[in-house]
């Protein structure tokens, strides 16, 4: 995994029309490899957009994006949704798994048009689930799954393709007090491990969790200079 | 344990239908020689009595025997009446009617 | 990581999508099927006919010739027999007599044909296996038949002919010549029309070209114009018949298409969940793919097999109630059955190829949903 730069990140919605809204404005970070990042700020503070764009998902309406010193802000679709499969894991705030499908199931969903062989496939994530302790549940309809192995099934949908990084977007919202806990213990097994992970949360059970490296609060778009840590 | 994949169950249904098109297709062929004989007696009566057409609908006299059919029954009650006999609304007129 | 094993893979998540909604994709699969079964149905039935009818009317007569008054037809003096055989070329010529009678009591058409071989005498007729299935009640051996005198002929049924032959002879009532100028009051010297043989076949038509030269009131119709219309009649390409079904398949086809436009707020959320983990537009779009060729051939398959039966095994009974018509009989079709290739691949494009394209092309919204929308959802 290499690491992320951000030169002057703009994020502008309905550009030009009376609903125009600046996301980002003007963002200049450094995301570095194998450690824990925590975007920290309130709600509105920009971090989902922030979030969305440093795993590819969308593209800055001005700024530059280096991934490992190469600028990938002007790359085109194919090859920006390459390095997002390859790159990044996502965990979404409302899980988003396929309803209707086993947790094994969802976790082999984004592999499926990788063209791997389903048993191997299935191999790896019955491996995941029982690594994440919820391969007993493996069968069982996400439906029917609690909160916590809810989450634990979208970390392993995260990982299946065995990503260099991992992305959350409040993953604690939804989550008691010890199964944040829970979460933020498996991130820093997953960190130990030399795995990128990059949050973003309002919640301080996750930025002042013991595993987390380094802290970007950010406030209407901007970063913080003086708290970061 | 061996993977139950759905795409397996799915191939398996097109192989069988499949065969059973494969089916029909001999069962096609072999009536075909089956029937030689009963074709052999229908042309006999063809020739016997000097048939013109196939006995497939028995309501109007141009859809009884549409081969030697004239211009004039189908508007046989006047020459802009409708058709009344549903056969004949699914035939067409023979060619030679309507060549110049 | 291989073509193959990415389309199974895609495929194995679209059917386990479909088999999600299990009412809803079955009832999808056994409407459309139930139109290409009609679909193929009538190609099949058409089909058969034809080429029946080529076999069979082989031995129709080289030319018949008939007499037009006022446009209409009428009966052919023998006179004419004579002037005809002075055409070069003609080898024999002779009157035939036959015609429809109406039987009130059952509403019944038949054809009565005068056999001048008859075998049995007067008084008696053979019948086909069509009258004898639909005869009145009552009428046990012997069948009144009505004169156009108004008196009656008693005519005692000898003999049935074979269910076999129905396609030709299901409505026939064979009777010698002197029982159908009796029953139809036609006098000696005139037929319904005159059947010829000519000597060398390549002369037919300017045979025909020379009757009507020298007899003006006549129309002469070919063996060759006979096959034809056959050949034509039940070409299933441009009947009424297939025309509305294709306006079917079309209406299916079209509702497939609504369907793939209005995804349901399920649907699409599933799209954007799979665009948010990393599926591609491209990968959606083969899922959309690999769903309308599951629904279509499935639908052709069960459609045409059961055509098949229907028409083959089963002697077309749905296609009954609109074949018959007005008629009362309706022949045991004990068709040939034909399938070829040709055909098969016909039906299989014109069922599967637009669906699976009416399913693809209106997905193409929702499968470039940016995956950027997932994590605002």
């Amino acid at each position: 995994m290499a690491r992320i730069e951000l030169k002057g990140i703009r994020k502008v919605f309905n550009a030009g029309k009376p609903n125009e809204f600046c996301a980002l404005d003007g963002i200049t970070a450094t995301i570095e490899p194998n450690r824990t990042t925590v975007l920290k700020g309130p709600s509105g503070s920009g971090k989902t957009t922030l979030l969305s764009i440093l795993g590819c998902m969308a593209r800055p309406t001005s700024g530059r994006i280096f991934l490992g010193g190469r600028e990938i802000s002007s790359l085109p679709e194919r090859f920006l949704t390459e390095i997002r499969r390859k790159t990044f894991g996502f965990i979404f705030q409302q899980f988003h798994l396929v309803k209707g499908l086993s947790a094994l199931e969802n976790v082999m969903v984004p592999a499926y048009p990788l063209g791997e062989s389903r048993e191997a496939l299935r191999e790896r994530a019955t491996g995941l689930l029982a690594l994440l302790e919820v391969g007993h549940r493996a069968r069982t309809n996400v439906e029917w799954l609690s909160g916590g192995e809810a989450q634990r099934v979208a970390i392993g949908r995260a990982l299946i393709n065995d990503p260099a990084a991992l992305i959350a977007d409040e993953p604690t919202a939804h989550l008691d007090s010890r199964l944040s806990r829970e979460f933020m213990g498996i991130v820093k097994h997953l960190g130990s491990k030399g795995k990128t992970v990059i949050i973003a949360s309002h919640d301080p059970l996750v930025y002042e969790s013991e595993g987390v490296a380094e802290v970007i609060p950010m406030r209407d778009g901007k970063v913080l200079l003086e708290e970061a840590r | 344990m061996t993977l139950r994949r759905e795409s397996t169950a799915f191939f398996l249904f097109v192989a069988l239908c499949l065969a059973f098109l494969l089916l029909l297709f001999s069962h096609a062929s072999w009536r075909e020689k089956a029937d030689r004989e009963s074709y052999g007696e229908k042309r006999e009566i063809v020739k016997a009595l000097g048939l013109t057409d196939l006995c497939l609908f028995t309501e109007a006299r141009y859809s009884r025997h549409p081969a030697v059919a004239d211009r004039f029954t189908p508007f046989q009650d006047h020459p802009l009446s409708l058709e009344h006999f549903p056969s004949a609304s699914i035939l067409l007129p023979p060619p030679h009617l309507s060549a110049p | 990581m291989s073509w193959t094993g990415k389309q199974r893979n895609i495929l194995d998540f679209t059917l386990s999508s479909l088999l999600r909604r299990k009412g809803r994709n079955a009832a999808l699969v056994f409407v459309y099927a139930f139109v290409v079964f009609l679909l193929a149905s009538v190609v099949f039935l058409a089909q058969s006919i034809k080429e029946e009818a080529k076999e069979v009317l082989r031995e129709a007569p080289e030319i018949v010739v008939q007499r037009l008054v006022a446009g209409r037809h009428d009966m052919i003096p023998e006179t004419y027999i004579e002037r005809i055989r002075g055409i070069p070329g003609v080898q024999s010529a002779k009157a035939r007599l036959w015609g429809y009678y109406y039987e009130p009591l059952n509403g019944a058409n038949y054809t009565v044909i005068a056999d001048e071989n008859f075998p049995y005498g007067k008084g008696t007729i053979v019948i086909g296996n069509g009258v004898a299935r639909h005869l009145p009640p009552l009428v046990g051996k012997t069948m009144p038949m009505r004169t156009y005198g108004g008196s009656y002929l008693f005519m005692r049924i000898r003999e049935t002919l074979s269910s076999e032959s129905e396609l030709v002879s299901s409505d026939l009532i064979l009777m010698s010549v002197d029982d159908f100028r009796k029953l139809f009051r036609i006098p000696e010297g005139v037929g319904t029309d005159l059947v010829l043989t000519v000597r060398n076949p390549r002369e037919v038509a300017t045979v025909a070209g020379k009757i009507v030269e020298i007899l003006p009131d006549t129309r002469p119709i070919t063996r060759s114009e006979v096959l034809r219309t056959y050949d034509a009649v039940f070409d299933w390409r441009g009947g009424m018949i297939v025309a509305n079904l294709i306006g079917a398949l079309m209406a299916f086809v079209i509702f497939a298409w609504d369907k793939a436009t209005g995804l349901s707020a399920e649907e699409r959320r599933e799209i954007g969940i799979l665009k948010g983990v990393g599926w591609e537009t491209s990968d959606v779009i083969l899922m959309k793919f690999w769903e309308g060729v599951v629904v279509s051939l499935s639908s052709f398959f069960l459609g045409v097999i059961l055509a098949y039966v229907h028409v083959f095994f089963a002697s077309a009974t749905l296609f009954e109630s609109a074949l018959k018509g007005w008629s009362v009989l309706y022949p045991d079709f004990r068709l040939k059955p034909v399938i070829t290739p040709y055909l098969v691949s016909v039906l299989f494009f014109l069922t599967v190829v637009p669906y699976t394209f009416a399913t693809i092309v209106p997905s193409w919204r929702a499968a470039t949903t940016d995956p950027d929308a997932v994590m605002r959802a």
